[in-house]
């Protein structure tokens, strides 16, 4: 290669102009589908430090729909069966006297059941270890045909709700990725056969995020 | 500091990596998540006291490569792009939005040899180790980056003129 001065003074023109261009990416806030590790963990202290540092990593950034450069793919959107699931939390979770239609009692003949009409074996996660108890479930129509649907909530009456559905194409896998409808905060993901949406109301994004892990953990164990 | 820990420190150089190679900042953010759901899935394969970063950037090499494979079956990634059917630009400043442009139209594999050493500031060996080919086919594809960036921007013969630049 040719190291006239002039080409190292031309290749110094071009880095500079390089940093100039990409540099202020090193200055944006990282998105959250970004901070969300959704590997298995290979050790609980990495699984616990990640979700810490997960926390620290910086301010919340709002996810701003610009593109530097005319997009060459579209911006996901989000899916349908997301909506729904916001829709469900809702509908159901502010319900007194009958938010399941099957309690948590009958966990078994539930489970039973939900993974009869899915077509596919359903579990309910113990969410325990983060301060949530089971308080039921219910089946829903989804546009992909029947939902799983279960409550947990704290001992404070604070309720969250998983939505679980079939998904079409199947092997797939995605990370935790970060919607919100309407007051409801949602994260969900899809792991081979089915897709999970988990929805609060009230909880931090952070704090939901920490709830998502520990349900990922428990059915990928 | 642990793997995990230095992982998530470079999240930030492998944005900026996507974004100067896959250009918007959809489809570079959802090469950086493809690259680190790989990462960590691999974590066991990466060497200790090897260069974290360069394990990343190949990781990230493999994922673009397969998308560019999804993306254009039967594609040769060495295959001329089209040229800019802008004519030559009647001005010796060279813009960085044409530069971004420019950049964007550079062979896939070109384009990484380039960001690797310019911007990343890689030697031709880092460079070679990461992308997993010859030293000297760092240097020819560097060279016939410049090459085209050279045409592209200012229409004019190699070396004819210097390149400037404006803010």
């Amino acid at each position: 290669m040719d190291n006239a001065p002039q080409e190292d003074l031309e290749l110094k023109a071009l880095s500079q102009a390089l940093h100039q261009l990409y540099d202020p990416v090193l200055e944006e806030p990282l998105p959250g589908r970004l901070r969300a590790r959704r590997q298995r963990w290979r050790a609980p202290a990495i699984a616990a430090g990640w979700v810490i540092l997960g926390l620290c990593a910086g301010t919340i950034a709002g996810w701003q729909l610009h593109a530097s450069r005319p997009a060459s793919a579209p911006q996901a959107e989000v899916p349908g069966f997301v909506k729904r699931a916001a829709v469900a939390h809702a509908t159901y979770s502010p319900e007194v006297r009958h938010p399941v239609e099957v309690g948590a009692d009958q966990e078994q003949h539930l489970v039973a059941w939900l993974s009869k009409r899915l077509g596919a074996p359903v579990r309910a996660p113990k969410l325990e270890a983060v301060g949530y108890s089971l308080v039921g479930g219910r089946l829903l129509p989804g546009d992909n045909g029947p939902v799983a649907h279960f409550m947990y909530q704290t001992a404070q009456g604070r309720r969250i709700t998983l939505y679980v559905r079939t998904e079409a194409a199947e092997n797939r896998e995605t990370a935790f990725r970060f919607a919100a409808e309407g007051n409801v905060k949602v994260f969900y993901w899809i792991d081979r056969k089915l897709g999970y949406a988990l929805s609060s109301a009230d909880l931090s994004r952070d704090d939901l995020l920490s709830v998502a892990d520990a349900v990922y953990r428990q059915l990928n164990p | 500091m642990d793997d995990a820990e230095s992982i998530v420190e470079l999240i930030p150089r492998l944005r900026r990596y996507a974004r100067a190679l896959a250009g918007d900042r959809a489809a570079a953010d959802d090469l950086v998540q493809d690259t680190l759901e790989r990462a960590w899935a691999k974590l066991h394969l990466y060497r200790r006291g090897t260069d974290l970063r360069a394990w990343l950037f190949t990781v990230m090499h493999n994922v673009y490569v397969n998308q560019l494979r999804a993306a254009r079956p039967g594609v040769q990634l060495d295959e001329e792009m089209p040229e800019l059917s802008q004519p030559a630009r009647e001005t010796d400043a060279l813009e960085l939005r044409d530069l971004d442009l420019a950049i964007g139209r550079l062979p896939p594999e070109q384009r990484e040899v380039l960001l690797l050493v310019v911007l990343e500031d890689m030697s031709y060996e880092e460079a070679a180790g990461t992308l997993g080919i010859p030293i000297g086919t760092v240097m020819s594809r560097l060279a016939r980056a410049r090459e085209k960036l050279r045409t592209m921007l200012s229409g004019l013969p190699p070396g004819g003129k210097q390149l400037k630049i404006v803010r």
